[in-house]
């Protein structure tokens, strides 16, 4: 067995549970906001703009953000979608948004938009955390 | 705005740049993985759109 490490290995090594769970915890609120804080610079930059983009082009669209109600699952998985994209989900929130209009024709593609910008924002999460650990 | 094949497009060209972002690092990279992304997606979704035309609702 060699005692040769990785560089993978000795970056995971030197990544600190703090850092590691700031780094996702900011990916999360603001999206790119991971990479940013990682000098993904251009990463970032298109994570922030697009995400965000995408959010309110489905509450353009009368999409809906769905309540946690845990009687419809298929509600409550939408909800959690929904809440992937972080600030603007609350920002919606607090502005009254989202509420939904199931009579317009792009009923349903405001909610694919709504909750496929919370979708990707998890994977984006994924991404800043296996940076953060030395993966990439 | 209710074309849904403008929307459509928009869907598909949003989450080309997303994944060609997140899956490359080399910005000529990402544009190549975007662009055959974006294509893959119109046509799929074309194609599928045809080939469900004749079936009733």
């Amino acid at each position: 067995m060699s005692a040769k490490s990785t560089t993978a290995e000795r970056a995971r090594a030197s990544a600190e549970p703090g850092w590691v769970a700031l780094v996702c915890a900011a990916a999360w609120l603001v999206p790119g906001a991971g990479h940013l804080l990682q000098r993904r610079t251009q990463k970032g930059i298109v994570f922030l703009i697009v995400l965000p983009l995408m959010f309110f082009t489905g509450l353009f669209l009368n999409g809906r953000l769905f309540p946690l109600e845990l009687s419809d699952p298929l509600v409550f998985l939408g909800a959690i979608a929904n809440r992937g994209v972080g600030l603007p989900y609350f920002l919606a929130r607090l502005l009254d948004l989202g509420s939904g209009l199931v009579t317009a024709v792009t009923y349903e593609y405001g909610n694919t938009f709504l909750m496929t910008a919370g979708l990707l924002n998890f994977l984006i999460v994924l991404d800043a955390f296996d940076i953060a650990m030395g993966r990439k | 705005m209710a074309s849904h094949f403008l929307l459509l497009i928009l869907f598909a060209l949003l989450v080309s740049i997303v994944f060609a972002v997140l899956l490359r690092d080399e910005p000529r990279a990402q544009a190549k993985l975007g662009a055959m992304m974006l294509g893959g997606f119109v046509a799929a979704a074309y194609v599928i759109g045809w080939l469900m035309f004749p079936f009733p609702l």
